[in-house]
């Protein structure tokens, strides 16, 4: 479990970094996900991008009622407070669960997210708010929502010479009510279904039901899920293609407990 | 109680929960592991090893520019096959290339060993090598592996068996006269040990002493040597086995690996110190060995629950290759002898078959066959239970040996030592509100009560093992004591502590006789060249043998310092005796310590008695239990579960273990053997599976994959401790070892199916995953 030899390299600037992606080589960010790989030999790219040491790699600023998570910032700073107010209390109780602690203080949100794995918790909780991934790329940077950033098995919507800058998500007010369960075993498994429910006083409620090995699935309108999850959870998941009856099993479960637990967020 | 001295220990000796002693080290990151070992001029090696579970080889292809660095079977000249045979009739012998030879037969066998100075550019070497192949029909199954057309992993046999046990006895009258009769048909899954420490080894030529040293992680140093020996073709005086600390050994320890033969050559070849350390993908992608069982259990029984017969068809998944030692067959062939488990099963008949698969050879893991027949057992007797409407614990009652019978000589001769087995189990339902839980199932929760009463044979010796003519027949067991000069006493022993806390018990058991303070007692142990040969640690075995034998060193030591003492103390020998470290005048009043004995022995010769005996103070004793077909410790776990029917996860919300181990060393040890035995028999029940696809490929490949429950998943658990004392060994102590591993699927499960009762669901396969829960409720549903 050693890695094939790549060649490491340390970008100074986003620039830098965006032009070693035409080497062949890949970004590294927290390396939780890319250094198991690695060692087992799954990825073998030329060469390892370390973007922990890009000038504002890391951090959260707030303004104009959006808040921009840069993507180097750890799910344990997320835990710990780094995101202020209504929504840096939800994302709070989301970076709580992923893995362990260790795992925490390095991995990070935008590595976790453009990595695409669709049992990740980033990939599966972040398209229920109506925010962006900023890429950067040669041409500087784009907005990508993020309902459509993850499009399938370890794929998303960044292009071969693009990296995930930063995720932008709206500031929440009091009184957001959210939803989010997810099934594990232990800690440190991937999530076998995850659903999560974002109520804003004033908006269409937002579900996504992830981590069914395909990409999220973003329902825009949750108002039928939220007026009887009984019904809708079955009719939802019973159009989902190829579930074993397990898997279904706890897809509706998924989305009548996130369904139950917005209900009973204070 | 009859045993000798106990209690003059004064809270250091036989049955006190002395901490351990060598906890300072292991806590502080201190412990020394094969993987912390670096000689200087080190070679690491990485294994080619096989991507398909059944091909023929027709070469491999060695990277252009470094041909002298890859090695196969072609290269080792004169190195043998491994062959654990057996004496039981019918045994089919297997022999295992070191590197696999003309055929693959299980994904992840070693092909090529590929050497370098570090790790990772010896799996570069190993990604640079082609392999040429033709893949063959696979077996994956153990069920299919006897079907009519299977293809054979061994040409030269008929079929695909290593063996096939039976007992004939004819029950076709039972149906007529039997109350209740259920078949089950049960599967246990396919595990790996997952020791936090993997297997590793390092091997040195010394040409000073013209030996080659193998550093290890063996429970077996000195069977390891026997076996390097036989393959390498050198005598066992020219190898020297050290086995360093080890991280958990529970069985994946007990076997000579190709690796290590690999390893020993290679260092001999290329006279450079040679290492290779299992990394956790060779663990789980090479290694899934143990656990996997089928079962076909029928039993009758009359109104009041008494067992009136039972049949068994079982089949265990053996895998490719026969272990070095304890060969292919160890968990089949023990299925009929240890079935009637702790009852007075009247009538009974069996056949076993161990099945040889496209799959890694099958190593004993803790508990051996007894988890699985444990399993088998006890679900089958709450199914008993359920069909006659009576209570689990009633239906156990009427069956269990009862302790007057001691000891019980069963009908497959198995012989009980001691115990109140059916206490047990009345202890630990004594634990629980029971109306309670029943009150809860009524409101609609799905929530059940388990039990699993079991005994566990352990220390069994020459007798019992004489007869498998596997590899090793474990005889007298011998422990070295010595003074130091300055009155340490150590102790040596060929015993290896992987986690026991034998060099804390061992010491209180020489506490226990000389009175030495535990603090100034040395437990050597893991190296062939410092202590006694032993066949090691495995099979619950360590405190009964090793506590007898070094108890007996200790005496025989004893009584030359006695001589010496009573000398120094101008009195006759009869007329002093060793208490609390010194050798005490029996009349009061002079002593003289031990410490003062050894100076004088050592640099004061000249104030020794005439006659003494020169053999100084260093003894060997020996000991065996007389009989020695093993302890019976046992043991009822209960529990309470609680199933979600809309995920199908169990959550235990209530464990209780009762159970005997006779007169404890060290209580707070046991404590711990029996929790961490839990650990692993909580993961065989819900949580531990490797899985096989059809062509034998297996489907787990990290830890998020396999799962292994942490401190997290584990319920809090009371131990409640009977101590019966074995009337055939030193202190009464029995074997404990394994026993923790055993009783958790059958009780859990059992819970869980008293849980799903009201819906007409029952599980029958391990692990009761939360699919598996969720399949059994769907399947009932559609009744």
């Amino acid at each position: 479990m050693k890695p094939a030899p790549f060649t490491y390299s340390r970008p100074a600037d986003w620039p830098a970094a965006v032009a070693l992606l035409g080497g062949g080589a890949r970004p590294m960010a927290g390396g939780q996900s890319i250094g198991p790989m690695l060692n087992l030999r799954m990825a073998q790219p030329e060469g390892v991008i370390d973007l922990r040491h890009l000038p504002d790699a890391r951090g959260v600023t707030v303004s104009g009622g959006r808040c921009r998570i840069a993507a180097g910032t750890t799910h344990a700073a997320i835990e710990d407070g780094a995101v202020p107010g209504r929504l840096g209390a939800i994302l709070a109780g989301v970076a709580r669960r992923i893995a362990y602690r260790p795992v925490r203080n390095r991995g990070t949100v935008g590595g976790s997210l453009a990595h695409a794995d669709p049992a990740a918790d980033w990939v599966a909780v972040l398209p229920a708010f109506p925010g962006d991934a900023v890429a950067v790329g040669p041409a500087g940077e784009r907005r990508i929502p993020l309902a459509s950033f993850v499009t399938g098995l370890l794929s998303s919507a960044l292009r071969p010479d693009e990296l995930l800058r930063a995720i932008e998500l709206p500031v929440l007010p009091e009184g957001t009510r959210w939803g989010h369960w997810k099934f594990c075993r232990k800690p440190g498994e991937f999530s076998k279904a995850t659903a999560c429910v974002l109520a804003v006083p004033g908006e269409a409620p937002r579900a996504v039901l992830a981590a069914l090995d395909e990409p999220p699935m973003l329902i825009p309108d949750a108002t039928a899920l939220i007026a009887a999850p009984e019904e809708e959870a079955s009719r939802i998941v019973a159009a989902l293609p190829g579930l074993d009856p397990w898997r279904a099993a706890l897809a509706r479960t998924a989305l009548r407990r996130a369904v139950r637990m917005a209900g009973e967020d204070a | 109680m009859s045993p000798d001295g106990v209690g003059q220990g004064g809270g250091q000796g036989v049955g006190a929960s002395l901490l351990r002693k060598e906890d300072a080290r292991f806590l502080h990151g201190r412990g020394r592991y094969v993987g912390d070992i670096r000689p200087a001029g080190l070679l690491e090696v990485a294994f080619l090893r096989s991507p398909v579970a059944h091909a023929r080889l027709l070469g491999v292809g060695k990277p252009a520019d470094a041909e002298a660095r890859v090695f196969t079977m072609a290269d080792l000249a004169g190195v043998g096959g491994i062959r654990a045979a057996s004496a039981l009739p019918g045994f089919r012998v297997s022999e295992q290339s070191v590197l696999a030879s003309g055929k693959l037969r299980y994904v992840g066998e070693a092909i090529a060993a590929c050497v370098a100075s570090s790790r990772a550019a010896a799996e570069d070497l190993a990604a640079a090598c082609s392999l040429d192949y033709e893949e063959l029909p696979v077996v994956s199954d153990m069920l299919t592996a006897r079907a009519p057309g299977a293809p054979l992993i061994h040409e030269h046999w008929p079929d695909n068996a290593f063996l096939e046990t039976q007992r004939d006895e004819d029950l076709s009258d039972l149906d007529g006269i039997a109350a209740a009769k259920v078949t089950r048909q049960l599967r246990t899954a396919r595990q790996c040990m997952v020791p936090m420490e993997g297997r590793g080894v390092l091997a040195e030529w010394d040409p000073r002493l013209e030996q080659l040293v193998v550093t290890s992680s063996t429970q077996q140093p000195h069977i390891i040597r026997s076996g390097l020996s036989e393959v390498l073709g050198l005598d066992e005086g020219s190898i020297r086995v050290i086995a360093p600390d080890l991280g958990g050994g529970f069985g994946y320890k007990g076997i000579l690996l190709p690796e290590e033969i690999a390893c020993a050559w290679l260092a001999m070849r290329l006279e450079r110190p040679v290492r290779w350390i299992e990394d956790r993908l060779e663990h789980l992608t090479a290694n899934a060995n143990c656990r996997e069982h089928h079962y076909v259990v029928t039993a009758w029984a009359d109104r009041n629950g008494r067992l009136l017969g039972a049949e068994v068809d079982a089949t265990v998944d053996s895998g490719a290759y026969s272990s070095y030692p304890f060969s292919a067959c160890l968990e089949a062939a023990q299925i009929g002898s240890i079935f009637p488990g702790p009852y007075t099963l009247p009538r009974f008949r069996f056949r076993t078959v161990s099945a040889c698969t496209n799959k890694p050879p099958i190593l004993p893991y803790r508990g051996v066959a007894r988890t699985g027949v444990c399993y088998a057992l006890e679900t089958t007797m709450d199914a008993l239970a359920r069909q006659l409407g009576i209570s689990p614990a009633r239906i156990r009652e009427v069956n269990l040996v009862p302790p007057d019978a001691m000891p019980y000589r069963n009908l497959v001769g198995k012989v009980f030592d001691s115990g109140d087995y059916p206490e047990a189990l009345r202890r630990a339902v004594a634990h629980f509100d029971l109306d309670r839980i029943a009150a809860r199932q009524a409101a609609g929760e799905c929530v059940g009560f388990g039990l699993a009463v079991f005994c566990e044979q352990g220390a069994h010796g020459t007798s019992v093992y004489h007869g498998w003519g596997i590899p090793f027949v474990p005889g007298y067991e011998q422990a070295m004591a010595r003074f130091t000069p300055d009155g340490v006493l150590e102790i040596r022993t060929g015993l290896q502590n992987h986690g026991q806390g034998m060099e804390t018990t061992f010491a209180q058991v020489a506490h226990e006789v000389l009175g030495v303070p535990a603090a100034r007692v040395r437990v050597v142990h893991g190296d062939t060249a410092l202590t006694p040969y032993s066949t090691g640690t495995w099979g619950s075995r360590a405190a009964v043998m090793g506590g007898g034998a070094v108890a007996e060193a200790c005496r025989l030591l004893g009584e030359r310092a006695l001589a010496i003492g009573a000398s120094l103390l101008q009195a006759e020998p009869g007329g002093v005796e060793i208490s609390g470290g010194a050798v005490r005048r029996r009349d009061g009043g002079a002593e003289v310590t031990l410490e003062e004995v050894a100076r004088t022995w050592y640099r004061r010769p000249q104030n020794l008695p005439r006659g003494v005996d020169p053999g100084g103070l260093e003894v060997t004793g020996g000991y065996r239990p007389d009989p020695d077909t093993g302890t019976h410790s046992y043991a009822c776990h209960a529990v309470v579960a609680r199933v979600d029917t809309e995920t199908g996860e169990v959550v235990l919300e209530d464990y209780v273990i009762v159970e005997d181990a006779g007169q404890m060393l060290n209580p707070m040890i046991v404590d711990g053997q029996v929790l961490g035995g839990l650990a692993q028999g909580v993961g065989t029940a819900l949580y531990e599976e490797m899985p096989f696809d059809a062509s034998g490929q297996p489907l787990a490949g990290t830890l998020a994959d396999y799962l292994v429950p942490g401190a997290a998943e584990l319920p809090a658990t009371r131990i409640d401790h009977m101590e019966t004392p074995s009337p055939w060994t030193r202190f009464g102590q029995k074997g404990i070892g394994e026993s923790g591993a055993i009783g958790p699927p059958a009780a859990i499960v059992n819970a869980v199916n008293d849980a799903l009762h009201r819906f007409g669901a029952e599980v029958m396969d391990l692990p009761a995953s939360p699919a598996r829960v969720i399949e059994a409720l769907e399947k009932a549903r559609a009744r």
